[in-house]
This record gives C-alpha cells, structure tokens and sequence, in this order.
C-alpha cells in the first residue's frame, strides 16, 4: 500500500492507472471533439434527408393524381396539363450523344495516356490539359457550345426555324463537358490493373492492343463502367450549359418526320424544365418537385447501379 | 544429317515482327487513341479562342470607365464588372463557411474515427449527396433554406430570393467534393506517423489534429481551394435562389437578392430567347465567361500543386 501526501491510501493498480491517464481528473475534451465530429456528419447527412424528404412530400402527391399522364405529357402553360414527356425524351438523347462519344473517345484517349504514351512533355501537358478540363465551370462549355455549335455551325446543326439552337449542338456540348471525367475515371480504373497482367501477355508474344484488348481492359471494365455511368449521371443533371447552348424553356410543339429532322430541331431536357418552372408563379410548385423526384429517382437508380457494379466486382491485387 | 551452311539465314529483328497485316492494325490503334487523347488539346483551344474572341469584341465596344461602375443592367448597357464579383465573392465565400467545417469535420471522421462498417455506409450517402443536381439544391435553397434558416438569421427580412440562402446551397453542394478531396488526403497519412503518435501516449483527438491533420496540409488546402472554384462556378443554384435576374445593384447584403458571374450568364441566355443581337449583351456573356473561366483556372492550377505535394512526400 502506497500513501499519497494527503495520506489517503490508494492501491499499485489505481496509481499506475492514474498516472496512465495523464490527468487526475476526466478529460472532457476528447469526448467533446468526437461529439463534434459525429454532429457535423449527422448535419451534413441531415441535409440530405431533409432535402429528400421535402422533394418526395412535395412531388409525391403531383405524381400519384396525375400518374403516366405527367410522364408523358408535353410542356403547357397550366400546370394541370404541363408533364415531363417531351424532357425526359430529350434528356435520352442528350444521354445517347454522350453514350456515342464521349464514352469511345474518353476511354480511348485514357488507353493512351495509361497505356501506350511514354512519360514525354506531351503526356504530361495532355494530362494537365485533362485535369483543367474537369475543372472548368460547367456553364463555360455552354459558352463553347454557344460560339462554336450554335452560332458559328448553326446551319449545319441547327438550320431552319431552330437557328442553330438544336439537339444536336446540345449533345455535343454535353458530350464534350463529360469527356474529362470519362478520361480521368477510366485513367484510374487502367492504373489499377497490375503491371504483371501486362508483362505475362507481352511475354507470350502478345502486341499492345492486343495486351490492352484482351487483358487490361476486361480487368478494368468495372472500374470504367462505374466511371462512365457516374459521368452520365452528372450530365443527367446538368443545367447551365444547356440554358446557354438553347434547350427550350417555356414550351414547344413540333412534329418530327424522322430522327435527322428531330436533331436538328428544338429540344428541352429534364433538369431545365425543373429551372423553368422553378421561376414560374406559386401554382406550378407541385410540378417542380414532381419533376425533381422524376429526376431524382432517375438519379438515385443510376448511383446505385454504379455503387453495386463497384462493390461487386472491386478486387484487391 | 547435312552440314549447316555457313550462309544460313541468321533470325533477324524482322522475322520477330509479326506479319505485316498485324502492325499495320498495331499502328492504326496507336493513332486513333492518340487523336482520342489530343482531342483534350483541341477542346481547350476551342474554349480558349471562343470566349476570347467574343470577350475582345465586347472590351473594344465597351466604354472601359463603366465597366467599374455600380450595378448591373446588361439590357441597359451597365455593365458594372464588381457588382457580378462581390456578388459571387459573397456567395462562395458563405458556401465555403458551410463546407469548411461540414466537409473537414466529416473528413476527419471518416479517416480517423469511423469504422470500416460505418466508412462503407456513410461514403456512399455522401457520394449521393455529391449527385444531387444543382438545379434541385437551388429549389431546395429556395424554398426552404431562405424561409427557415436565412429568416432566423436576418431580421425583417421580406425577400424569399437572396444571396444568403444561395450561399448556403452551394455550401450544402460543394461539401461532398471537399469531404472527399480532403479525406483521401488524411486517409492516405502513413500508419506509422498514426501508431508513433498513439505510442507516445496520444489520444485519438491529438493524433487527428497534431499529427495527421498537419501531414495532411497540402491536400486539405488542396480541397478547400477545390470546394472554393466550384463555388465560384456553380450557376443553378445562385440563378434560382439569388434573385434579381433582370440585373443588380452593388449589393453585398447576403440578406438581400444579388447577382453573381454564373446567374449573370444565365438571366441574359434566358431573359431573351435568342441571345445573339441584342447589341452588347451578346459578347458581355462571353467576357464574363472568360473571367470566370480565368478565376477557376487560376485557382484549380494552383489547388494542383498542393496536390502534388502530397504525393511526393510519402
């Protein structure tokens, strides 16, 4: 037994934990910053159900009394007769420009930086050129798209009544917008792949493209996919660019005889029907958070299929 | 069994080629794939060259005096270049208050205090978040962060549309984006530095905040001059929830509509349907787009170097 100054007596064990705690007295602040961190978090998650909750509460009700109707219907003046079918068709085509483009030329132009460019001045200024990209304000390639599709190409992309503001130059424009991401997520899903995949096959005589064809690329495709799928979900929701580049905000009826004439007309999408009804009066409400759950769904189903396709197929080398 | 000649034909590199049909298609891939990657190059250029051309149309039109006046009327011929900036300085500087603590306070916890269990849950939702479009956070902003949180936080205040809730959007948007920046950077901290840190008899709070949150340095600021760009060039939400889309006065009210760079670019490309006429409202678009253009790059080359400094350390 060990005898403190003030005399009370106290065991071996309790000193040596005492003096293990550093302090006599309970620390506070640990617990406090812990409790801190974990209240941030819930804050910042908290916004996300409270955003979530808002939409679904708002849009359900629009959703359910109108059903398909709302899905199907055109743009209107009245919100009892405004839906979402000519957006969400437009948004599809939007979602095919990128589809067809961005996807071969992003992977493609990630296999040669991974895969073939040596460390040269080039590559690298071809990489940091990629990363400004990526960077750039998404309204900024509206911007291209304004100068170079519509205006300066305008009677090819465009002509007639649309003058230029057609499908066609927004697909492009979105499709370049989502090309750096494209590069830089399937540049990352290449680099996984270890470099013993590539050295067995070069080993057995195999070419480049045939080492990246049947070795490197089958390994990379999940990593890619939920690259590419992620990508498509951010142009999904992309707004500012096609506000600039003419995607139509009040309303239009066209007939359309045949695709070409369809790509070079008018177009609206979902996200700038959200924008356009969201400066209209007070009655069009149900509408906006109606659209927002079309599209949130759309988005959320997207994420997940992304987020599985990473889970299911990751692997540790 | 027959001498070998002397003159046997010796394997060349050649033979170890591979039939000609076969590098032929070896070297149309390697070109198709370059051009794929050059055409990055020509994006920019084209980037580059039409804001460019545009913006010195409008500079050598312009009266250059006003550009520095007050207030904002493009229909009007104003264009008062500070009064788009402070609005969007006062925009991404309140998001940027919102994210700094949500997104490093979420950072820390997912690299340092979160088990594996809860890091596979709580990244995801974040990644969620991360993927909701800008135009419904402006809506969001709209109508319920103005009514709720910015009418607590102004008194008398009668406007729904303003630069605080606007803010407070782009906050929310670009949390994700510094949570993820900054913990990859925390997360990639060597153990060592951790268990020597534990060794000497650190709790967990002095560990995160002493040892790995400095290690860390390059990359959290790398994340918060990110976050801070994306502020600076996020369009939907300040066009829906900041009010005053015809034009503006010099505001620095966050309590009060205002316009920023991006909803500037927007209310003229919606005010008319057809955006080229109208006198100098046309290439004014152009010019604001290369400032932003200018602003973000400056801001994303230099987040890239503390990035890259990162990595060289460890």
């Amino acid at each position: 037994m060990a005898a403190t100054p003030r005399g009370q007596a106290i065991t071996a064990a309790e000193a040596v934990r005492r003096s293990l705690e550093g302090r006599e007295r309970t620390d506070w602040r640990s617990p406090a910053f812990h409790g801190l961190l974990v209240l941030l978090l819930v804050l910042t998650l908290g916004v996300l159900a409270w955003l979530l909750t808002v939409v679904f509460l708002n849009g359900m009700p629009v959703l359910l009394e109108r059903g398909p109707d709302f899905l199907t219907a055109p743009l209107a003046s009245q919100p009892q007769r405004a839906g979402v079918g000519q957006a969400i068709q437009g948004s599809l085509m939007l979602m095919g420009f990128v589809v067809v483009l961005s996807f071969p030329l992003g992977i493609g132009a990630a296999v040669y930086l991974e895969e073939y460019a040596s460390d040269t001045r080039f590559t690298r200024f071809v990489n940091t050129v990629v990363r400004n990209l990526a960077g750039v304000p998404s309204i900024v390639y509206g911007l291209l798209g304004l100068a170079v599709f519509v205006v300066a190409l305008g009677d090819l992309v465009g002509p007639g009544p649309a003058s230029g503001r057609s499908l066609i130059a927004g697909g492009l424009t979105m499709a370049i917008l989502v090309l750096p991401i494209v590069i830089i997520t399937s540049s990352e899903a290449l680099r996984a792949v270890p470099a013993s995949i590539r050295e067995a096959a070069f080993g057995v005589g195999a070419t480049r493209w045939e080492v990246v064809r049947s070795h490197v690329l089958p390994y990379a495709a999940p990593g890619i996919f939920t690259g590419t799928i992620l990508s498509m979900a951010r142009a999904f929701g992309e707004t500012a660019p096609l506000i600039l580049v003419g995607a139509v905000v009040g309303g239009f009826s066209v007939r359309y005889d045949n695709l070409l004439e369809q790509l070079q007309g008018r177009y609206t999408a979902l996200p700038t029907t959200v924008y356009d009804w969201a400066r209209k009066p007070a009655t069009f409400e149900g509408n906006v958070y109606a659209a927002i759950v079309v599209l949130i769904v759309v988005l959320l189903v997207v994420n997940a299929l992304a987020i599985y396709l990473r889970n299911r197929f990751e692997r540790r080398w | 069994m027959t001498a070998i000649p002397s003159h046997s034909p010796r394997l060349s590199v050649d033979d170890l080629r591979g039939s000609s049909a076969r590098r032929r298609r070896e070297l149309f891939v390697r070109i198709a794939f370059m051009a794929a990657a050059s055409l990055s190059i020509v994006i920019s250029l084209l980037i580059i060259l039409s804001l460019a051309g545009e913006a010195w149309n409008f500079i050598s039109q312009v009266d250059l005096p006003l550009l520095l006046e007050r207030g904002w009327f493009p229909r009007r011929d104003l264009f008062g270049i500070p009064t788009i900036v402070a609005g969007t300085l006062v925009v991404a500087g309140i998001g940027m208050l919102v994210a700094t603590p949500l997104g490093l306070g979420a950072a820390i916890y997912l690299s340092e205090y979160a088990s594996p269990r809860a890091r596979r849950v709580i990244k995801p939702v974040l990644e969620v978040l991360a993927g909701i479009p800008s135009v419904v956070l402006g809506y969001f902003a709209l109508q319920v962060i103005s009514p709720v949180v910015v009418d607590q936080a102004c008194p008398g205040i009668t406007e729904q549309f303003n630069l605080a809730a606007a803010g407070i959007g782009v906050g929310v948007l670009i949390t994700p984006l510094v949570a993820s920046v900054a913990e990859d950077a925390m997360y990639a901290v060597p153990r060592s530095l951790r268990e020597a840190a534990y060794g000497l008899g650190a709790q967990r709070r002095t560990t995160s905040l002493r040892v790995v949150f400095p290690a860390a340095i390059s990359g959290i600021v790398a994340a918060l001059i990110l976050g801070l760009s994306r502020g600076i060039g996020e369009t939907m939400v300040v066009s829906i929830a900041a009010g005053a889309t015809g034009g503006s006065l010099f505001s620095v009210n966050p309590c009060a509509p205002g316009q920023t760079m991006t909803a500037a670019m927007t209310a003229l490309a919606t005010g008319s349907d057809q955006v080229r006429g109208a006198t100098l409202a046309f290439p004014s678009l152009f010019f604001v787009g290369m400032l932003l253009f200018v602003f973000t790059l400056a801001l994303n080359l230099f987040a890239d170097r503390f990035v890259r400094r990162v990595r060289v350390r460890y």
